[in-house]
């Protein structure tokens, strides 16, 4: 291990899922530490966030897409905006990248113990909300009934197919997809991912909201939680900023006095709803 | 705290024994700008400055800084950088950029350390001077500091005529003067009261004071304010403010790369422009020059305070002397304490 929080360790990517192809292409890399001991030492919880970087092009700030409970890689499921990630994206298996992480706070995964789950996710706003969902599901007995909603404006746009597929498969989790407009084969639900929670609609009794998508659906998202009886300590979200250093020192990710490479990425809309500043 | 004094005609040798020991960093005079340079000889030491142009925290948070290097590609490997483990001495520090690096402190250290800037600051004595002559726009009373406080250097120079007034404030400072007991005297009372006066004169030559009493409380009403469209109005956004101001840390990272070596590279940054916090998807949670001068205010006097307990600004003045459109942060915090929530 190095005590330089700023110098990544070296991973091989190991396999890329190409999720979502087109302009806003979404792959998720699986990375392997070269380094067998950082591997096993690389411990982290849903939510949690790590900088992958490209050695020459840059370094981004991530939301680690896959579970814990997986304990011989870690993934994160990039979409294709900016340098750094058209860089990743032209990447091939066997490719280095650097990781440095985990960094953050996380879902309380323990604290939830026994509660109803509802994820409602839009978009790459589900990288973050799919660690948690493999987390819960390896972890069945410790939770309540579960519910994912997740949308994207066309079936095309939908990451995780196959995941999905095998989830839709078990009896103990309800899965309901939604795309934004109508298209030829789509028999099920169509519409904007609040418009489905309003039909989904889950008890708040002992149950807890988590979303992430993009900022328009996180604030109807959050309006509908609420009509349906959800108090703001019941919702959850996790929120994404530019980011340099991911440590809480290079000062761009603030939202008032809170960072949230460091105080998040993972809030309570009880937190958001007390905090002053932009987002 | 040990008090000596050194007569002004050991100054010289005092300043040539800490370049055979350290790398000494001292005010010189570079085309009429006083900036902080490492020096090899006592005579390049320009002892007449009133403050630098650029803060000395250059030393320790470079403007530049590789943090380490590498093979580019995708088949690449980090090649880490040599920390500099040797002992500096900044001599001529002022007590108010002394007391930002205390500042600073807070941020580079916490959970993750940083050990660039820690590295730097573990090997560097600070050997403050007094201000005799503050500047214009010096406020550091405002925050009840004083231009003549030992508080954060390691030793304190007050010129009190003929000889120094000398306050040991910290075990580095001790060990320092120690190894060149020689050249220092031990203080009378006449010096320290000599020293006293010093002080007082100078505090009487700072005429500006910032209103600060509950400041950041009253911030915390008067964010949606449309004061703070009056106040961003004028402003460029050139960020001369930031990068001349001794507790501003924030910082870019950039990759830089030629065919077969690169670096990755800390670059100062400044909050002042809108690349500062756009993201990839072209949102940007601060879009108007508004969003970004009312969080330059709020980072020092509302955020720092909450997470640190002290207020990011140690009155230097140097943002007021160099906004080419007179922004004064002396007149926005007191004119924000004043404004109706």
């Amino acid at each position: 291990m190095n005590n330089n929080p700023y110098q990544p360790w070296l991973a091989t990517i190991d396999d890329i899922k190409e999720e979502v192809g087109g302009e806003r292409a979404i792959k998720t890399f699986k990375l392997v530490f070269q380094d067998k001991n950082i591997q096993n030492n690389f411990t982290y919880l849903p939510g949690q966030c790590a900088m992958v970087s490209l050695l020459g092009k840059g370094e981004c700030f991530f939301a680690i897409s896959s579970s814990p409970t997986k304990k011989d890689y870690i993934e994160v499921s990039v979409m294709k905006l900016g340098k750094v990630t058209s860089a990743l994206h032209e990447c091939e298996l066997g490719d280095v990248v650097g990781v440095r992480g985990p960094y953050g706070n996380y879902f309380d995964v323990k604290g939830w113990q026994g509660k109803n789950l509802v994820f409602i996710g839009g978009g790459i706003g589900q990288a973050p909300l799919r660690s948690l969902i493999n987390y819960v599901v390896d972890n069945r007995r410790n939770y309540g009934k579960l519910d994912v909603i997740y949308g994207a404006r066309s079936s095309k746009d939908l990451s995780y197919k196959q995941e999905f597929a095998e989830l839709e498969k078990r009896k103990d989790v309800n899965v309901h997809l939604s795309v934004d407009v109508e298209e030829d084969g789509w028999k099920k639900f169509v519409g904007f991912v609040p418009t489905n929670l309003l039909r989904v609609k889950p008890s708040p009794k002992n149950t807890i909201a988590i979303t992430c998508g993009p900022p328009i659906m996180i604030k109807f998202v959050i309006q509908n939680l609420e009509k349906l009886g959800f108090t703001e300590d019941q919702i959850f979200t996790t929120l994404e900023m530019r980011m340099k250093c991911g440590i809480g020192k290079c000062g761009r990710c603030n939202i008032g006095n809170l960072y949230v490479c460091k105080d998040g990425p993972v809030f309570s809309y009880k937190q958001l709803k007390s905090l002053q500043g932009e987002r | 705290m040990d008090k000596y004094v050194l007569p002004k005609d050991n100054l010289s040798k005092f300043v040539s024994e800490m370049i055979g020991k350290y790398k000494v960093f001292a005010p010189v005079n570079d085309n009429n700008v006083t900036l902080f340079k490492q020096i090899k000889n006592p005579k390049e030491i320009n002892l007449e400055f009133t403050n630098s142009k650029v803060p000395p925290k250059n030393l320790l948070f470079c403007q530049t800084e590789t943090l380490f290097k590498f093979t580019p590609g995708t088949k690449g490997k980090i090649h880490p950088v040599d920390f500099d483990n040797g002992g500096r001495t900044v001599f001529g520090i002022r007590p108010c950029d002394a007391k930002s690096l205390a500042i600073l402190d807070r941020v580079f250290k916490g959970d993750f350390e940083d050990p660039y800037y820690l590295t730097k600051r573990k090997n560097t004595i600070l050997v403050g001077l007094s201000c005799t002559q503050p500047c214009l726009n010096c406020f550091c009373t405002s925050f009840n500091d004083s231009p003549a406080s030992p508080e954060f250097v390691d030793i304190l120079l007050t010129d009190i005529g003929d000889k120094y007034f000398v306050e040991v404030n910290s075990d580095k400072g001790k060990q320092l003067v120690k190894t060149m007991n020689k050249l220092f005297k031990s203080a009378t009372e006449a010096d320290g009261k000599k020293k006293k006066e010093v002080e007082k004169k100078a505090k009487d030559i700072i005429t500006r004071f910032q209103k600060i009493d509950g400041i950041t409380e009253k911030l915390d009403k008067i964010f949606e304010n449309p004061f703070w469209e009056t106040v961003a109005n004028k402003c460029l956004g050139c960020g001369t403010c930031t990068y001349l101001c001794p507790t501003c840390h924030c910082f870019d990272i950039q990759d830089e790369t030629t065919m077969t070596d690169g670096g990755r590279v800390r670059i100062w940054d400044t909050c002042m422009i809108s690349e500062y916090t756009l993201q990839a998807s072209g949102y940007n949670p601060r879009p108007a020059r508004m969003n970004r001068v009312r969080n330059r205010v709020y980072h020092k006097y509302n955020y720092y305070p909450k997470n640190f307990e002290v207020i990011a600004c140690v009155g230097c003045g140097r943002c007021i002397d160099s906004c080419p459109v007179n922004i004064d942060i002396i007149d926005v915090v007191t004119r924000a304490g004043e404004v109706k929530p």
